[in-house]
């Protein structure tokens, strides 16, 4: 679906839609018609949408363009110690506070209730659900709270969109194409109307409130064509993998012994599962799972750019090595997660013998 | 107490050095680990929980302190 919108508007869309000529005015048509798709499927104004190179990007314009409308009532961000690394850069560059979670990554509501209440407190940062163990956050109660403090709520819902509801309650928004199945590339920022947000980057000559120069627009449109393909089938979707997801929870501890399942068992992620198996490296066990045939990711701190354990792990006090990190996706098969889980116990117990455990 | 010198040892081996060790000491005696690995102050207290030890602390920086339960 995502591939022939890509293709079509790649026939239509190459034109700069500021233009006045006529290809200008059909790309511009596009544009409006990938915007609405946006609009309509987040409850959104048009207008409230806004496009950007990547989820990455759009997240961060979120964060300091927020902080830099409230300047004047402050200068502190609020965040869980659980968000994507890009929010958290983007806290860095001023004042933060950040605001834990449980064992089972659940956002400790009493500590963000007084946290958002505090004076100084500029804007707040709480993701829709983790991107690392699939924990889905109290949006509604943490926006209610932010409500109360007149502070506006951002909903990193990277995780979310285009599979399950995001509560309302929130301010800004912010979602990434290819986490449902669109091109990567694509970034979408919602601001409410009545939120003052002031861009973080210089702006071009045209004033609107997004990112300066031209949208890559076939990739949008083929963004917005997949997220109306994959909100059709979310529900159903949702059921099957989340049984398979039920099944890798539960046969994994029964068949591997010292393993560690993490994350909400009930509150989760319908596609996304994560467990930590002791005395396993994880960067070892990620290999041997591609030799596989299956392609997984890691908090483990081997595999990590930082070479420091996943922060959401370490957040909520559950053992890094050895971490394994699934996601189904809709072409994911029963026959490939029953697969995955004859395999797996031999590869632990091989990597286990060669550390002589 | 025994002592175990993992520094410069990447996890999961300060933890597997741990699990190998802890029965040299009698039940309710300390082990220290000494670790700079990043994630050994996590991996350590998680150890304690999975495999129902007792996480005494960090009584300085780059060591763990582990008391044998069972």
């Amino acid at each position: 679906m995502a591939r022939e919108a890509l293709l079509a508007a790649l026939a239509d869309g190459w034109a700069d839609p500021a233009r006045l000529y006529s290809a200008g005015r059909r790309a511009q048509q596009l544009s409006e018609a990938a915007r609405a798709a946006f609009a309509e499927v987040l409850g959104v104004r048009d207008d409230e949408v806004s496009f950007w190179p990547s989820g990455t990007a759009a997240a961060q314009a979120a964060v300091l363009g927020a902080l830099a409308g409230r300047t004047r009532r402050g200068d502190t961000l609020v965040h869980s110690a659980i968000e994507h690394s890009a929010v958290l850069h983007a806290a860095a560059r001023g004042k933060a506070v950040e605001v834990g979670v449980d064992r089972l990554g659940r956002l400790d509501l009493e500590a963000w209730e007084r946290a958002v209440a505090a004076p100084r407190v500029a804007a707040a940062s709480l993701i829709s659900a983790s991107h690392e163990v699939g924990t889905v956050q109290p949006v509604a109660v943490a926006a209610g709270y932010c409500d109360e403090a007149g502070v506006p709520l951002f909903v990193d819902a990277a995780q979310s969109v285009g599979r399950v509801d995001v509560p309302p309650g929130w301010s800004l928004l912010s979602a990434s194409a290819h986490k449902w199945g669109g091109p990567p590339g694509v970034g979408v920022l919602v601001v409410r109307k009545g939120v003052r947000w002031i861009s973080p980057y210089p702006q071009d000559d045209l004033y609107r409130p997004g990112a300066p120069g031209s949208a890559d627009l076939p990739a949008l449109v083929a963004a917005a064509a997949s997220l109306r393909a994959v909100r059709t089938e979310a529900r159903s979707e949702a059921v099957r993998l989340s049984a398979l997801v039920e099944r890798i929870r539960e046969r994994v501890p029964a068949t591997v012994p010292d393993v560690e399942v993490v994350g909400d068992p009930e509150q989760r992620l319908p596609h996304l599962v994560t467990f930590s198996c002791l005395y396993v490296d994880g960067e070892a066990l990620l290999h041997a799972l591609d030799r596989a045939g299956f392609a997984v990711s890691s908090g483990s701190s081997c595999t990590a750019s930082t070479l420091r354990p996943s922060h959401v792990l370490e957040a909520m006090g559950v053992l890094s090595h050895g971490n394994v990190r699934v996601s189904l996706h809709r072409d994911t098969t029963e026959a490939d997660v029953d697969r995955f889980l004859a395999v797996l116990p031999g590869l632990v117990a091989g990597i286990r013998r060669e550390a002589g455990m | 107490m025994i002592e175990l010198d993992c520094r410069g040892q990447k996890c999961p081996l300060p933890v597997i050095k741990l699990a190998q060790n802890i029965g040299k000491v009698g039940v309710g005696d300390v082990v220290r680990v000494l670790a700079d690995d990043p994630a050994a102050a996590n991996d350590i207290p998680a150890w304690c929980r999975m495999k129902h030890q007792e996480y005494l602390g960090s009584p300085t920086e780059n060591a763990f302190e582990v008391r044998r339960l069972s």
